[in-house]
């Protein structure tokens, strides 16, 4: 692997993402992308006492089944790399505790899949044979965590966004024939000083045109290369934005991009105001719609940035701005 | 006892209580919405805003012409905590500005706090259906 | 236009893209909500003055029945339902300050009844008793001093 221009990383070896799976909520079931993920729970508890056990059972069972699936035995798996959004990434860790197999807890809030990702790309064209990565979120337990207790009778702004219940996963290995993680371009931390925690989309949505056109400005590609530009979880607003931002800085984005936040929901009939956030919308959506996409050769070449807010509760309390950050990896077969 | 119902459907004084608690609850509506504090923020504001007027004897108008209309939303509650906390010195002094409060809105704040533990006893948070 | 040159810039221009609540809306259900509540509340006030109890006591009871409705539509979790729609309509009645205690308390049921439900119980409504009861406070205070020196003016 070598650095190309900035930021950006070229693997010699691309490391083939061998089979993905993804499980999601009962909202997430009943929106437009239903057929395409692996199992949809019925309700949030899932069988367990509270939303973080449910959450935890999310991850661990979304890994189980990936593994089944892939035919790539436990104890073939060189490490994991995985995180989620709740304080010092529980459901990943209680999830992958009972696992045996060596584990790298990644925090970048809303960004953790394609961050787990790269670092699993990167792992892989170095000393690892297979690495799984993983991510997942919770509507309940993201609330309780950020905002306020479900019960409680408020009105959500149209800019708000729904967290994702679900999970998304993947195995990556060094044999293979593809789908390739071709390059990765890591992103800086953006701050254009949004404060409104509700509009998530705004605080993100510059970071993600930064990670986009250094990663064209590096490998010297343009908008046109990619049959699809998809970003995390910018929702309505957020994806709007993206696309006039990358528009003033010379780009075309508008006919091959798409948020998943925006396919995830459907805005009209789910009442989820600015679309899906989460972990979990971005790495179920990959893992569950997008993968099959490659697989199928519907889409050949994609590039996946994934954006997240780095705040948490406390600094917006104290009057802080929302930091965002966006990575990217190209996919190609 | 016999209760007399046309002294209980009193019809006009129902629909200044209407207005008046409609219009309060715009009042918040448009805080809500135009300024994106958060509802403990609001609650907050109501509770101090109704206890200074209260202080100020302004709020007792109100209750005058709209009754629960004036008593029922948050600032109402402010108003008793500053009604009973001016009562209270009246009668005792100094020690009554720190039990007047309290006291007249006890029946309140005790059936809050028994009624939501007695809730969580039974019942569990759900997920919203939309 | 390049809507990040700087951080007023975006704002401005993030302001300007992102859709207002339908206030009209709002208002309107916040206003009729509310004043039912209110007259629900006036309707029991009525009854407990026509029963031979005072003022203060009937206050005390609209209040205390208020409360229990509240918490037991929370307990059934309709309440979020009717505060989606209501917005302040539901909130600023002291249904809502209910709400506000009895919503954590049941959320925080999983960290257990001392330090989960008894202890994150007023992490909504904490500062409406730590502000009211201040204010109430206050105004006590003022008033002794007022009165005083008016009597001695006097």
């Amino acid at each position: 692997m070598k650095k190309i221009g900035k930021q950006t990383v070229k693997f010699d070896t691309p490391p083939t993402i061998v089979d993905c799976s993804s499980i999601v909520g009962p909202k997430e079931s009943q929106g437009p992308l239903a057929k395409y993920f692996d199992k949809t729970l019925e309700d949030e508890f899932w069988g367990e006492k509270t939303w973080e056990k449910a959450e935890s059972k999310i991850i661990k069972e979304n890994i189980n089944l990936l593994i089944t699936k892939s035919g790539i035995a436990t104890n073939e798996i060189d490490c994991v790399f995985a995180g989620d959004l709740l304080n010092q990434c529980i459901s990943s860790s209680f999830g992958l505790r009972d696992e045996n197999i060596p584990f790298f807890g990644v925090f970048g809030a809303c960004s953790t899949f394609v961050e787990s990702l790269s670092l699993g790309a990167i792992a892989v064209e170095g000393f690892a044979n297979n690495v799984l990565c993983a991510t997942s979120s919770h509507f309940c337990s993201a609330e309780k965590q950020f905002r306020f207790p479900l019960e409680l009778g408020n009105q959500r702004p149209p800019t708000s966004q729904w967290t994702v219940t679900g999970s998304g996963a993947a195995i990556l290995s060094k044999n293979g024939t593809g789908p390739y993680i071709t390059h990765i371009t890591p992103g800086k931390i953006v701050d254009m000083g949004i404060k409104d925690a509700n509009n998530m989309g705004a605080a993100m949505a510059p970071a993600f045109c930064d990670t986009l056109i250094t990663h064209f400005l590096d490998t010297g590609r343009n908008p046109s290369y990619y049959d699809a530009i998809i970003s995390g979880d910018l929702g309505h607003i957020g994806k709007e934005i993206a696309i006039d931002i990358t528009k003033s800085k010379g780009y075309n984005i508008k006919s091959n991009y798409n948020d998943c936040g925006v396919l995830i929901f459907d805005k009209n009939s789910q009442d989820t105001h600015s679309g899906g956030s989460g972990c979990a919308c971005c790495g179920s959506v990959f893992s569950g719609y997008f993968f099959r996409q490659l697989k199928q050769k519907k889409l050949k070449k994609i590039l996946l940035i994934a954006t997240g807010a780095l705040m948490n509760s406390t600094s917006s309390q104290q009057g802080e701005s929302i930091p965002g950050i966006a990575h990217a990896i190209s996919i190609e077969i | 006892m016999n209760i007399n119902w046309s002294n209980v459907f009193d019809w006009m004084m129902l629909l200044k209580c209407f207005v008046t608690g409609g219009l309060l609850c715009v009042i918040g509506q448009i805080l809500i919405d135009k300024t994106k504090l958060t509802p403990a923020r609001i609650l907050v504001i109501f509770v101090t805003t109704g206890a200074i007027l209260g202080g100020l004897g302004i709020y007792k108008y109100l209750v005058d012409f709209a009754g629960a209309g004036a008593t029922v939303p948050l600032t109402g509650f402010g108003y008793s905590l500053a009604k009973g906390a001016i009562e209270e010195v009246s009668q005792n002094g100094l020690v009554g500005a720190f039990i007047g409060g309290i006291k007249a809105t006890a029946g309140g704040i005790a059936a809050a706090v028994f009624f939501g533990y007695l809730a969580s006893l039974i019942s569990k948070p759900k997920m919203k259906k939309q | 236009m390049n809507p990040i040159e700087t951080p007023k810039t975006y704002q401005d221009y993030v302001d300007k893209k992102s859709p207002n609540s339908p206030i009209i809306k709002n208002c309107f259900n916040a206003f009729w909500v509310g004043g039912l509540i209110c007259s629900i509340g006036q309707i029991i006030l009525n009854i407990c003055k026509e029963r031979g109890f005072d003022t203060q006591i009937s206050g005390t009871i609209v209040s205390i029945l208020l409360i229990g409705i509240s918490a037991f539509l929370t307990g059934l979790n309709l309440f979020n339902k009717i505060g989606k729609f209501a917005g302040a309509g539901s909130l600023i009645p002291i249904t809502g300050f209910a709400n506000s205690i009895v919503s954590p308390a049941m959320e925080y049921k999983s960290e257990g009844y001392v330090m989960g439900v008894g202890g994150k119980m007023f992490t909504v409504a904490g500062p409406v008793l730590v502000f009211g009861i201040s204010t109430s406070i206050i105004v006590g205070i003022v008033y002794l001093i007022f009165n005083t020196q008016s009597i001695t003016l006097v």
